[in-house]
């Protein structure tokens, strides 16, 4: 099991309603309805992977996050997660806003451009770095707005979006993310797991 | 037509209250079932049909010896596998096949009630299959499930019914008729109503029946059931039987051919008046306004999981309607799926082979039905 969805998974309280915004396969779906009691929904753009989730009995739409979270009632959802997909959004700041809106707690990890292995690439070699989590060349990413973890950080403080916890993820090691400890987590964090609120 | 012996049947003796306001009673509905009813009564699917279909849903239709009209998906190992689930179909009120309806034989004039027989409703309809869970003596339905017309039903039966379905599955369908659609039927019902052995509708069945206007009826909706993608690919401008074109209005291309032969064979199996009269129960469908403009008041008691499917090619029901069901369902918390399934079929693909539905739908449903057994939902 991804140490991620572990993460994810203990930051959610049992009995809750929760939303998987791009939830994939599923997999971190059935995470949670095997270890959690929680009734959890998933929305989805792939068709092949939507098909999947419902083959395994999900509750999952297809839809464009960007378009397709207007029809979610405000705070419907006692959780809204998004992992990993917010750099490939065309306006992740509108993404984020209604996460916000629809839930009423939400947990998005980012994957850190930040880490020093990127920035010594990107130093040393001069060459946008490929990654194990950004595995895709500069001409056919997804990922149209990577961000690391201290700009993460700062878009929540200059939105004024509370920051209730923030757990740094390396390899398997998992680790609190401080105002103090911030300029140095973000240099060794593969993944950074927020659990943020309006 | 001694076939019609063969056919299961119930009479439904008290009063059903139609829309319309006039009240039936001591009427039949037809039905057929596929597979077994086990000891818990836990594992039934009703299946609704669409506008010309029927209950003989699967395996070999006894009075038209054709195949039953979702041959792919109903039967062993198939979508709705009939060596888990008991599956049952009943031909609608207003139907051909055995339930009560414009057809059936007035023992005061021995003559077929025709257009005397009331205006009906998808709610009606679903009222009176409602019946069939008394009858098999079913608490609780695992599935309701349908295309189309049958989709529609899906949605009335949830609505009226909360919590006797676990399951729903409405495929390509709409909550709301659409005028296009109301308009496709109205040109079909204005080709049987011109035909002059309509007689007003009470023609016989026997010497005389309004074959060419049902004919032409069942050869312009038949358009609407594919894409165009699909015309042009299977047709494209081929000849019939020539190397060039006649200078005539004999039927020169195959598409001509084809759509000839569809309507010649349909009237052979449906009757006219049948077909106006559900026709209209289709226009007159709008569960939305059943509920004051609020889509999401129809299944606000709802404790039915929901799986809606629609096509990428079919514009008679497009994916963005049976999006609008989606939305509404999100709106009040209801659990649901929903997936676009990427065909050049058109409408017509929930009857066709189309191995992603099948497989999806297959799938989910026996995921589903051990979810809930496990977990006691």
């Amino acid at each position: 099991m991804k140490e991620e969805f572990k993460v994810i998974s203990k930051l959610i309280d049992e009995r809750s309603r929760v939303l998987d915004v791009g939830c994939g396969d599923g997999i971190l779906m059935e995470y949670l309805s095997k270890n959690k009691v929680v009734d959890v929904r998933g929305l989805e753009i792939s068709k092949e992977k939507v098909k999947k989730c419902l083959s395994n009995g999900l509750a999952v739409v297809e839809g464009n996050a960007e378009y397709d979270l207007k029809q979610f009632p405000d705070l419907s959802f006692d959780y809204v997660i998004l992992s990993q997909t917010l750099q490939a959004f065309m306006s992740p700041e509108n993404v984020i806003k209604d996460l916000l809106r629809v839930g009423k707690k939400v947990i998005v990890t980012i994957p850190n451009f930040g880490h020093w292995k990127i920035r010594v690439d990107l130093l040393f070699k001069g060459e946008m770095p490929i990654t194990k989590n950004l595995p895709y060349e500069w001409y056919n990413t997804p990922n149209l707005h990577m961000c690391t973890i201290q700009d993460f950080y700062n878009f929540c403080n200059n939105k004024g979006i509370n920051i209730f916890k923030t757990i740094s993820l390396n390899g398997q090691k998992t680790s609190k993310i401080t105002a103090s400890n911030l300029k140095y987590k973000n240099l060794i964090s593969e993944l950074g797991i927020f659990l943020l609120e309006k | 037509m001694s076939n019609f012996d063969k056919i299961k049947s119930i009479t439904i003796k008290q009063p059903l209250k139609l829309d319309c306001g006039k009240e039936i009673s001591n009427f039949p509905l037809a039905y057929e079932t596929y597979g077994n009813l086990n000891e818990k009564k836990d594992n039934a699917i009703l299946v609704f049909h669409a506008l010309t279909g029927d209950q003989f849903a699967s395996g070999q239709n006894p009075v038209t010896n054709k195949e039953g009209w979702w041959n792919y998906a109903v039967g062993p190992g198939k979508a709705f596998d009939t060596e888990k689930f008991f599956v049952i179909c009943a031909n609608v009120i207003g139907g051909c096949m055995g339930s009560y309806g414009p057809g059936t034989i007035d023992p005061t004039t021995n003559n077929p009630i025709g257009t005397n027989f009331p205006v009906i409703t998808i709610n009606d309809m679903v009222n009176a299959q409602y019946n069939l869970l008394d009858h098999f003596k079913i608490e609780r339905l695992f599935a309701v499930a349908g295309g189309s017309m049958g989709g529609m039903q899906v949605l009335q039966f949830v609505s009226n019914f909360p919590n006797k379905a676990k399951v729903a599955l409405p495929i390509a369908c709409t909550a709301s008729h659409s005028a296009q659609n109301i308009a496709f039927n109205e040109l079909g019902r204005q080709a049987i109503m011109s035909d002059t052995n309509w007689k007003d509708g009470l023609y016989d069945g026997k010497t005389s029946n309004p074959d060419k206007g049902l004919a032409v009826a069942r050869m312009a909706a038949h358009i609407t059931y594919l894409s165009k993608k699909g015309l042009q690919e299977k047709f494209g401008r081929n000849l019939q039987e020539r190397s060039d074109l006649k200078f005539g209005f004999d039927a020169d291309f195959q598409i001509e051919s084809y759509l000839r032969y569809q309507g010649s064979v349909f009237v052979d199996r449906f009757d006219a008046n049948s077909y106006l009269y559900i026709t209209r129960a289709m226009d007159y469908f709008d569960l939305t306004k059943q509920h004051g403009g609020n889509l999401s008041q129809a299944f606000k008691d709802s404790k039915t999981k929901f799986f809606i499917i629609s096509f990428t090619s079919d514009w008679l029901y497009p994916t963005s309607e049976n999006k609008d069901i989606v939305i509404a369902l999100n709106a009040i918390g209801a659990d649901v799926g929903f997936v676009e399934i990427k065909t050049d079929k058109g409408h017509d693909s929930f009857l066709l082979d189309v191995p992603d539905f099948l497989s999806t739908i297959k799938n989910y449903l026996s995921t589903t039905y051990l979810n809930i057994n496990e977990r006691r939902i």
